[in-house]
């Protein structure tokens, strides 16, 4: 069994990561919060390697909701970028960005959800949507490549001009791809 | 033994524009109590979350002065955002915990500080090099210059008698909370800009 069959991350071709990045910036998102997940590695290491952007590691996802608050009440716009698995950290952090009416939008890689291997992915995979929407966050999924950046671009539209927490998520179809070790 | 109303009236003499985020509770009603206004912002919910969410505002305006103001019960539910700060290293960042070892807004139970477990080593441990305990009226006077000052993340652990003060709360809406704050640091544009 090779690493990639369990952390999986997207084939070196596959260039929504990118696209991603690019929309990041269009709409002048500047503080970016984050939980590692490989299915973002090409993405955080776009982030990290732009010197505009204020990359934050956090230590639990829920932390990046809080943060995100603070950011929104700096007058910066910021992104959560995390795995399936973190929404269940954040869900009664979700309380923050619904109360004060701060626009939240996260960019969640799915795991649990399509081909998985690994067991313990499951049960929070198959929960992350009921429980955002039962949060109060509006949800829009993309499971093919072209659809990554429309959905990702009208998730973070919805977050600033509507004041609310917003979640794309990243379907495992487009992340299940092996790499053998190159991304 | 302080009193946490005499602390954090003390922390805010003469605040200028420094802005305070206050955890959920019994801290919420001290800042109110010390006089309500647009620089605050109180939290209703999220526990755990009020370090890091200063830590969001700190980042958002460096030329600004943020004092984070939590109970002890609050602080231990989000101990990760302490790691999280100490590697940013915001220069303008202090996060005071008002340590009465209880949790008194929901009875009166003890919380692991009651127990030994000490927040000012944790912060220390995560690389908060000023991470202070404090237990007389003296330490207050330099605490609040040091959070005026401060060109590092600060932390301070500031025993205080446990037991409840009369409620003195802060408006409950929260929109109308981060539009208030939002305004008072952006100015009108914070309704208008995208
Ligand atoms: C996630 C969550 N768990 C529990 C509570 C209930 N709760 C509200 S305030 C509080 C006590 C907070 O204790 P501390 O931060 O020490 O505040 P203080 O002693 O100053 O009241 C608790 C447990 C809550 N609001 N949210
Ligand atoms: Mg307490």
């Amino acid at each position: 069994m090779d690493r990639d069959a369990l952390e999986m991350r997207p084939d070196a071709a596959a260039d929504w990561p990118d696209r991603i990045f690019d929309i990041l910036k269009a709409h002048g998102i500047t503080h970016v919060a984050l939980v590692p997940d490989a299915g973002h590695a090409r993405l955080i290491r776009r982030c990290l390697a732009d010197p505009a952007m204020t990359v934050v590691t956090l230590t639990t996802e829920e932390e990046g909701v809080a943060m995100l608050v603070g950011s929104w009440l700096g007058g910066a716009k910021g992104v959560l970028l995390m795995q399936s698995s973190g929404v269940g950290n954040c869900i009664n952090m979700l309380s923050l960005p619904v109360l004060h009416r701060a626009p939240l939008p996260m960019i969640v890689t799915m795991r649990g959800d399509f081909g998985e291997f690994n067991p313990a992915q499951i049960p929070m995979g198959n929960a992350v949507q009921p429980t955002l929407e039962a949060m109060g966050t509006l949800v829009r999924r993309a499971d093919v490549p072209q659809d990554v950046p429309a959905v990702v671009d009208a998730v973070i539209r919805l977050a600033f001009n509507t004041y609310r927490p917003t979640a794309a998520l990243l379907g495992q179809r487009l992340i299940g791809a092996k790499t053998f070790g190159k991304d | 033994m302080l009193d946490r109303r005499d602390v954090v009236r003390a922390l805010l003499e003469d605040r200028g524009d420094l802005l305070v985020v206050a955890g959920l509770g019994a801290s919420a009603w001290d800042i109110t109590a010390a006089g309500d206004c647009p620089n605050n912002f109180p939290l209703w919910g999220g526990m755990g979350g009020a370090a890091v969410l200063g830590l969001g505002l700190a980042l958002a305006q460096p030329q600004r002065r943020v004092l984070v103001i939590t109970g002890d019960g609050e602080m231990l539910m989000g101990l990760g955002a302490l790691c999280t700060i100490a590697v940013k290293k915001p220069a303008n960042l202090s996060v005071v915990v008002l340590d009465n070892e209880h949790y008194s807004e929901t009875g009166g139970q003890e919380t692991a500080t009651r127990h030994g477990v000490d927040l000012a080593a944790i912060a220390r441990g995560a690389g908060i090099a000023d991470s202070r305990v404090v237990h007389g009226a003296q330490e207050l006077g330099p605490l609040r210059q040091a959070i005026h000052a401060t060109t590092a993340p600060l932390f301070a652990n500031v025993k205080v008698a446990p037991g409840n003060h009369p409620l003195v709360l802060p408006p409950r809406e929260g929109a109308y909370l981060t539009a208030r704050f939002r305004e008072a640091v952006l100015g009108p544009a914070a309704h208008h800009q995208l």
